[in-house]
């Protein structure tokens, strides 16, 4: 690894690209495939993971997600402080069902959102994620592939882009759990 | 004809000076960022029609030398500025690790992506020589 990195506002360096100032992550309520609501903001005290996708994906989702399962398991104890949150980009197919469903194949603990087309459109537009239905058979879609990292206060600290290992990952939130 | 013998001499040894000094200096930069700033007032250009371009679609960094991306958002009201949005006054710095080439989705562009093109640091004669030869071409194209 080089040695490009970048510097948090607590001073230490972070592997994913950083806002700043950082911003306080717009607040959302959906439908949370744990049967509840999910609020956003009900996840204060804890370091969010918020990814956008969708259940049929067949490229990105699955290489993200499961990225994001080893991340869970190489924080041990300190995976008690972490929520991931996936929110879907295709309302027609996925509900909270489906994606509690799909999401355990993962990781149990992760949640995901559904919602109706606005809201989910609502949500994309706060956090500027790009999501466009391909023309084809299957309904896939094209979509942003980063993960936003949000800290305990709720800030949008930093933006991790696809393809990035667990290990890095682990290096910024534990970073980001040590913030005072 | 002595004089044309004199020329091409100095010309020959001019072009063989650019090459070894683009052979073995090394690539360096005044920074590790590479900057693109949303100017105050950019936005009310695009509300009267203007079509304003900031930041290319394809961006070239060099590992080690070169490899951070850093936006700046300096308008009045959030921008889709690279792969996010960002608030008026905002900055995101982007570091890279891996030489890649990275696509993000950007609705600033036509095509609807932004391109990430991410090298290795040229370490070896050839490499720096055909950096530069590269770095010049894109320049002027």
């Amino acid at each position: 690894m080089s040695v490009a990195s970048v510097r948090a506002d607590d001073g230490a360096a972070l592997k994913a690209g950083v806002f700043d100032p950082p911003r306080v992550a717009p607040d959302f309520v959906l439908s949370g495939s744990n049967g509840a609501e999910l609020k956003l903001s009900a996840y204060r005290g804890k370091v969010v993971l918020l990814g956008f996708g969708f259940t049929s994906c067949a490229a990105v989702c699955p290489i993200t997600l499961g990225t994001l399962a080893q991340v869970h398991k190489k924080l041990g104890a300190q995976a008690g402080d972490l929520q991931v949150v996936y929110v879907t980009v295709d309302p027609e197919r996925d509900d909270a069902a489906k994606l509690k469903k799909y999401l355990a194949a993962f990781n149990p603990t992760f949640v995901g959102g559904a919602g109706t087309t606005a809201q989910l459109a609502a949500v994309r537009k706060d956090y500027g994620i790009a999501a466009e239905k391909v023309a084809g058979p299957d309904g896939s879609f094209t979509h942003s592939s980063f993960i936003y990292l949000i800290d305990r206060d709720g800030r949008l600290r930093a933006l991790m882009p696809f393809g990035h290992v667990a290990d890095d990952y682990v290096h910024d939130i534990r970073i980001l759990l040590a913030s005072p | 004809m002595k004089i044309f013998h004199m020329l091409a001499i100095l010309l020959v040894a001019g072009v063989l000076g650019i090459l070894a000094w683009s052979a073995f200096t090394p690539v360096q930069f005044a920074s590790r960022e590479e900057v693109f700033e949303i100017p105050k007032g950019t936005w009310a250009r695009r509300m009267s029609g203007d079509k304003v371009e900031i930041l290319p679609s394809r961006i070239r960094l060099t590992l080690g030398v070169h490899d951070v991306l850093l936006l700046r958002n300096l308008d009045d009201v959030p921008q889709v500025f690279g792969p996010t949005v960002m608030m008026p006054g905002q900055s995101f710095r982007l570091p890279f690790e891996v030489a890649s080439s990275y696509s993000f989705a950007c609705t600033a562009h036509l095509s609807g992506q932004m391109t990430i093109v991410v090298q290795a640091q040229p370490r070896s004669p050839w490499a720096r020589l055909s950096w530069r030869v590269v770095a010049l071409w894109n320049a002027v194209t």
